[in-house]
């Protein structure tokens, strides 16, 4: 399946300020991305609000604006590139990281992507609210076979408190569609229950927040995934955590490949995340999911997945050498994994499944 | 890490055929082992490797940085049938490689299943291992020089270097070697399907790996494992509804009477499944000849595309040699037409074939997995529809 002939314009959403969620990974990301779809010949439109990034250099994209990262503004971006001649044909936000792919669901809700004909290439809308909502998500693991931790949504601190009289304390605040984990925590006692639950429901844009299990102390690990067009699916990379569950990723010690799954357990993880990303419906692109394992029974449960390439991406990326972004921008264009070279040997295509003979470990560094 | 407090560890060397010489620990148990020097890139999955009997007479490297961290699942059996509760990760009843060599050995296990250590089960088998090689120095080496003989050396077997490579080069080589009889079941052992039984096949074990009377049981298969010494009368009077030609080491070449079983297999139209050994033994009765790759495909993370369908599965690989047919075109055999219906894209090479004539495929890489993806196991429904047909149109 060669380059869609239908995509001649391509408006890339960056990755604004680096704050927790819109990372410098996302300039890497983006600025790969840009520079694959205008190699490809493709016009690109840029919309990123940090001028002090990689991808606002001019000549990575055909047209660059520097406007905060919002629905209203991309809006503004479509409409004046219509007006002057260039009507942009699809939207790229799942290498912007989560304002790209959070400004993508506010462009769809305001119809904007209906009204100037534009689709989301990618993800679409619908694969990235079956992975972003955690009940949905929650949902569709348990379709494909998969177990989750115990849990229960809630919009109230009533509801916070029914729950947790059910569940048992300790227990997982995780508030819907904010970055970062921005506002989760961990409940030890009915006093953090009443704090974090109640920052939680203010911090969710929906003022929803998950109250779940706690799986503190399970080994902890993510898998990068790319689909295709034809369906074809890899696993790039598998990264264990040194820090159990309950230290953020972020904050932990992480080492690409994992080390420490059987190849049982790690053929029932790569099934489970195959299985999680066509069920999600992320149609092209690479996807990171995270599980935990209890080291006592070897539970395997599936704690989330972001529809987009993460900021573990850039870290899978540099572990193995596969251009986790610049060929999630090649896929999204139309090219399969078979079509596209691996950019280590040259000679075989970016279809297979990268073997180290090293690890990688990134330590975090703390500002103390 | 045969040693005692305060007494450093055991010397141990490897030499290749060629004179190259790699320094390291002993681990496991010590002594002397010889076979051919191959490297496998799986990252997980080392048990399933060391108890898998391809790997018969063959001194395994991992490029894999670290082993041992899952240490040794030996379970409530040895995993043959369905499996018990806490089934063995062991793909036969003992490790069947010759050596083991690898770069770094954890110093304990991490897994909840673990019942021993590597290395303590290595010794409880002797089987000789070696750690703290450069083993990607010596992968790289392999990958140039292609595949050789070699030796593990430790302890007190550790002489002077033209001595060692004296006994090296004395060994046997791969190519040319017929190693069928040394890993095939003496008798025939039977393991029920699962749930209601559909059909029932003979498994002609050439060197068979557990998980495949596993997921034919899954498929609704009770499967007969026979030794490879059984003939077409004896497998028929089994009353089975195909045959499975296993995996197994050793030179197809070297394996006519099986080549010619299958001719008889193909002669009465009785459905066939083959992996790994078994394509080249497929290959091999539909008339293309065999050879011996410079230094094989081993691993879990092949891409290989089944022309079927155009698309590419990840799959575990294991074999030294491969089926030499042309890959797209519709070939005249003696059993009629025949196709490369699977192909590897790092390199081309035969990954399966599809006979259009008569009730016969097989595939190069493993489907079974363990160790590896699971990707193909679509193969094994495969298997039953075609002996479904086979039954409609009898």
């Amino acid at each position: 399946m060669p380059r869609r002939t239908d995509i001649e314009h391509v408006l890339v959403i960056g990755s604004g300020p680096i704050v927790i969620g819109q990372a410098c990974e996302f300039d890497y990301s983006g600025t790969q991305a840009c520079r694959v779809l205008r190699e490809e010949g493709i016009r690109v439109s840029l919309i990123n609000s940090n001028p002090a990034t990689i991808m606002t250099d001019p000549e990575f994209a055909d047209a660059t604006y520097i406007e905060p990262i919002t629905a209203e503004y991309v809006e503004k971006v479509l409409a004046d590139q219509a007006a002057h001649g260039f009507p942009v044909d699809a939207v790229l936000a799942t290498l912007g990281g989560q304002t790209a792919l959070n400004t993508a669901i506010a462009l769809d809700e305001r119809g904007v992507l209906a009204q100037y004909g534009v689709e989301l290439i990618g993800a679409d809308i619908p694969a990235i609210q079956r992975g972003e909502d955690r009940q949905v998500f929650k949902d569709v693991v348990r379709s494909i076979g998969g177990d989750v931790p115990r849990s229960a949504v809630c919009h109230t601190m009533e509801q916070v408190r029914a729950t947790v009289s059910d569940l048992g304390l300790p227990v997982v605040i995780r508030p819907s569609f904010t970055m970062g984990g921005l506002g989760s925590g961990m409940a030890y006692t009915a006093k953090d229950l009443e704090r974090l639950a109640g920052t939680g429901l203010a911090a969710s844009p929906v003022h929803e927040v998950l109250i779940e299990e706690s799986v503190l102390g399970w080994k902890e690990f993510e898998l990068e995934v790319m689909r295709d067009g034809k369906d074809n699916a890899v696993v790039v990379c598998s990264i264990e955590n040194l820090d159990p569950m309950g230290v953020h990723t972020g904050d932990s010690i992480t080492v690409a490949p994992a080390m420490s799954l059987t190849d049982r357990e790690y053929q029932r993880m790569r099934d489970l995340g195959l299985a999680i990303l066509r069920a999600v419906g992320v149609a092209t692109g690479g996807c990171n999911i995270q599980f935990a394992i209890n080291p006592a029974d070897g539970r395997m449960v599936v704690i989330e997945m972001n529809p987009r390439v993460s900021r573990s991406s850039a870290l899978a990326s540099k572990a193995t050498g596969f251009p986790i972004a610049k060929i999630a921008a090649k896929l999204a264009i139309g090219y399969t994994l078979d079509e596209i070279a691996n950019d280590i040997t040259k000679a075989t295509p970016a279809a297979f499944e990268p073997a180290l003979d090293y690890v990688v470990v990134k330590i975090p560094r703390f500002a103390f | 890490m045969n040693h005692g407090p305060g007494t450093g560890p055991t010397p141990a060397v490897l030499v290749l055929e060629d004179g190259r010489v790699y320094r390291g620990a002993a681990f496991g148990a010590t002594g002397s082992a010889f076979g051919e020097a191959v490297f496998t890139t799986g990252m997980t999955g080392y048990q399933e490797t060391l108890t898998d009997p391809s790997y018969r007479r063959q001194v395994v490297v991992a490029t894999a940085p670290q082993i041992g961290n899952t240490g040794w699942v030996a379970g409530d059996g040895p995993s043959v049938g369905n499996g018990p509760e806490n089934p063995s990760d062991n793909e036969s009843a003992a490790i069947w490689v010759a050596g083991f060599v690898i770069r770094d050995l954890a110093p304990r296990p991490s897994n909840w299943r673990s019942t021993t250590t590597l290395p303590q089960e290595m010794e409880r088998q002797g089987v000789v291992g070696v750690s703290g090689v450069d083993t990607r120095a010596l992968t790289r080496h392999l990958r140039t020089a292609g595949a050789m003989r070699c030796g593990i050396f430790s302890g007190a077997a550790v002489g002077e270097l033209p001595g060692m490579l004296e006994q090296v080069r004395a060994q046997p080589p791969m190519a040319g070697a017929d190693l069928t009889g040394e890993v095939s079941t003496p008798g025939i052992y039977t393991v029920p399907a699962q749930g209601s039984e559909r059909f029932s096949v003979a498994a002609i074990d050439l060197g068979i790996k557990a998980n495949t009377p596993r997921l034919l049981a899954a498929n609704g298969i009770r499967t007969h494992v026979v030794p490879a010494s059984i003939t077409v009368e004896e497998i028929e009077s089994l009353g089975v509804d195909g045959v499975f030609l296993s995996n197994g080491p050793g030179d197809p070449a070297t394996a006519d009477a099986i080549v010619e079983l299958t001719k008889a297999i193909l002669d009465r139209r009785i459905p066939l499944f083959g992996i790994c050994f078994g394509n080249q033994i497929l290959g091999r009765a539909l008339g293309f000849g065999t050879f011996k790759l410079k230094f094989g495909h081993r691993g879990i993370n092949q891409p290989v595309r089944d022309h079927g369908t155009g698309r590419v599965l990840v799959t575990a690989h294991n074999h030294g040699f491969a089926v030499d047919a042309p890959l797209d075109e519709v070939i005249d055999t003696p059993y009629g037409r025949a196709k490369v219906a699977f192909s590897c894209l790092n390199d081309g090479v035969v990954e399966g074939l599809e006979c259009l004539d008569v009730p016969a495929f097989s595939v190069q890489f493993h489907p079974e997995a363990a160790a590896g993806p699971h990707d193909a196991g679509y193969l094994f429904a495969r298997f039953v529809d075609l002996m479904a047909d086979r039954k409609v149109s009898a």
